[in-house]
């Protein structure tokens, strides 16, 4: 039902409709509202079964989290600024064992000096941490994210993080159409984990990985990242077929067919660049717009395909790296691309750089068979038997353990 | 698109007027946006907040700097800070006072402005009569919608009775029909002075 209500009271009707089983979060401006929107629903016994947990920091929040997903319980949380550099461990474990946890990060400045209002600063510093990092254009958008958000964590079993412009998003009172709670329920199955702790099944999660596995399970999990970007455009597309919009997605090109100019940007401001493109065009400019919804894992070829013909690229970003400039700029410019220059990962969690490898490494960029983006010395064999233990079973466990378990058999044992 | 501008002090609504008149235009089949200006979530301090209506989806998520009406809560901030910057040419000023413009020292802001498009209201001591407590902005809903004509009462009455509930919202309205009648009083003098 369309409603006019304030952006962080349409995000706590979104994920209760989503049956979180688990709500742990701290306040802290501009995110406060919707957890405590939240709190009551679940006080009053309109979400049940769910269980809210008060806790003393951010830290435990997300530690929380943690712990409510491994065992099972679909779970969520909210944050921003300050808050989530301080649950910033915790973040980084929550992507690294793959528990899909879906949080709202009510994006705010990042101090010092202090500052309480919207910019992308908080998002940018938890880019690397591998959850997915979906942003959004409208209260509109930031409802029907979060709903596709807990369907992409627990697909992938990796922890998506929804960005909504604080202030500018959570504060506004506009229109929002939220579905309804059969729509919802049917778009979004029961959570069903890949892993799950069980003193009937006793399995452990979060093992020490030494140089032997490290790199391969980093790239796993980059493999996860990459097959949202196959998921992503799919639930984006099964979500307009029951709700009749354009919600999510990897990218939003807005009058990009003739363009010369591209405007790039992400989160609220699309809003008012649109209205800025739209004069230009009345005036006889061909400028365009794209919005970038999927940062995390960012849309290289989207992006690539989108600004095809496009002769100037301006990327609008509410962040920046000191020292050095744009950060989505940055992807952007990986996007467009340059033939000669090639990333090779290497030395990941202590593995040996060799000068045999490094030997090889020039040889191959030498055939030009060095790929953009390769890492070095990984084996591919265990990942191969990993990525078809989990196509073949959906309870696959823990991949770290698994990959450990893997390395750890006599050769003769694989299949 | 019409943009309202409201100016108060923490503590007295401000925030929730631009909500409101956002639930009242929507009522009424618009589109609607309310935001405040965040910062200063103190009782007292100087509050912003922005309601814009249209027709058509509202995109844009700047601040209104240019408003079409702009609405003094509290009369101790003229002079103080800047309230009428932006206004167009045509725009509306409805304030919470029983003062003229000219008692106020605002006497240049009339003379560049339409006459019936001025108003005060005192609607402090109307939310005082009506409601029992001296939060002015429900009153300060009616006065605008008789002023501007951009939503009807009854939207207002509305909105007000989904935030408040049928005792507290019936008492509100109660306070922005006075409003509303003391407003479209006024107009009328205008209206008769200006034929004459």
């Amino acid at each position: 039902m369309l409603q006019q209500i304030e952006g962080s009271r349409a995000i706590a009707e979104a994920v209760a409709r989503c049956r979180p089983e688990v709500v742990c979060a701290y306040p802290i401006s501009p995110q406060t509202h919707i957890i405590e929107a939240i709190g009551v629903m679940v006080k009053e016994g309109a979400l049940a079964p769910c269980e809210y947990i008060n806790v003393e920091s951010e830290f435990a929040a997300m530690s929380v989290s943690i712990g409510a997903s491994a065992a099972g319980a679909r779970a969520y949380t909210a944050t921003a600024s300050q808050g989530l550099l301080f649950m910033i461990e915790a973040v980084y474990n929550a992507a690294g064992l793959g528990l899909p946890i879906v949080m709202t990060l009510a994006n705010r400045a990042i101090g010092a000096p202090i500052n309480i209002w919207n910019d992308h600063s908080d998002a940018m510093a938890v880019r690397d941490a591998g959850w997915i990092q979906l942003f959004a254009e409208t209260n509109q958008e930031a409802a029907d994210l979060h709903i596709q958000a807990f369907r992409l964590a627990e697909e992938l079993s990796v922890p998506v993080m929804v960005c909504m412009d604080g202030f500018i998003l959570t504060h506004a009172v506009e229109g929002v159409d939220l579905l309804d709670q059969d729509v919802v329920d049917a778009f979004l199955p029961p959570y069903e984990p890949r892993q799950v702790l069980d003193p009937e099944d006793p399995v452990s999660i979060g093992a020490m990985v030494g140089p032997e596995a490290f790199e391969e399970v980093r790239y796993l999990a980059h493999l996860r990242q990459l097959d949202a970007l196959d998921r992503i455009p799919v639930i984006a597309a099964e979500f307009a077929a029951v709700s009749g919009r354009a919600s999510g997605g990897l990218v939003r090109p807005y009058r990009l067919e003739d363009a010369d100019t591209a405007i790039i940007a992400m989160g609220s401001v699309l809003g008012t660049i649109k209205d800025a493109v739209d004069q230009r065009r009345d005036a006889g400019e061909r400028v365009g717009v794209l919005g970038i919804t999927s940062f995390r894992p960012f849309p290289l070829e989207a992006v690539r395909a989108a600004l095809a013909g496009v002769e100037r690229v301006i990327v609008v970003e509410k962040a920046f790296s000191l020292g050095m400039g744009g950060v989505l700029a940055t992807d952007v410019a990986m996007a467009l691309g340059t033939s000669s220059l090639h990333t090779v990962v290497a030395g990941l969690g202590g593995r040996p750089i060799t000068l045999a490898s490094l030997t090889d490494m020039l040889a191959r960029a030498r055939a030009d068979e060095l790929a953009t983006l390769s890492f070095l010395d990984l084996d591919e064999g265990v990942i191969a038997r990993e990525r078809a233990r989990m196509a073949s079973t959906r309870r696959s466990g823990p991949f770290a353990e698994n990959v450990l378990r893997d390395l750890g058999r006599p050769r003769e044992d694989h299949p | 698109m019409f943009q309202v501008r409201f100016h108060g002090r923490g503590g007295q609504g401000v925030v929730t007027a631009a909500e409101l008149l956002a639930v009242a235009a929507f009522r009424e089949g618009r589109h609607a946006q309310a935001f405040p200006s965040f910062g200063s979530e103190r009782t007292g301090a100087p509050v912003v907040s922005y309601c814009r209506i249209d027709d058509r989806e509202i995109r844009t998520r700047e601040p209104i700097s240019a408003p079409d009406a702009v609405v003094i809560q509290d009369v101790t901030l003229i002079h103080q800070v800047d309230l009428f910057g932006g206004l167009a040419a045509a725009g509306y000023v409805l304030i919470n006072t029983s003062r003229t413009f000219a008692e106020l020292g605002l006497g240049e802001l009339a003379a560049r402005c339409q006459p019936d498009h001025l108003s005060t209201c005192p609607a402090t001591e109307l939310a005082l009569e009506h409601v029992g407590r001296p939060v002015p902005n429900a009153a300060l809903l009616g006065g605008l919608a008789a002023l501007t004509d951009q939503v009807p009462l009854h939207a207002i009455g509305d909105a007000l009775r989904d935030r408040f509930g049928p005792i507290v919202g019936e008492r509100n309205l109660a306070a922005a029909a006075a409003a509303f009648e003391h407003v479209r009083a006024q107009r009328e003098v205008v209206a008769g002075a200006t034929a004459d």
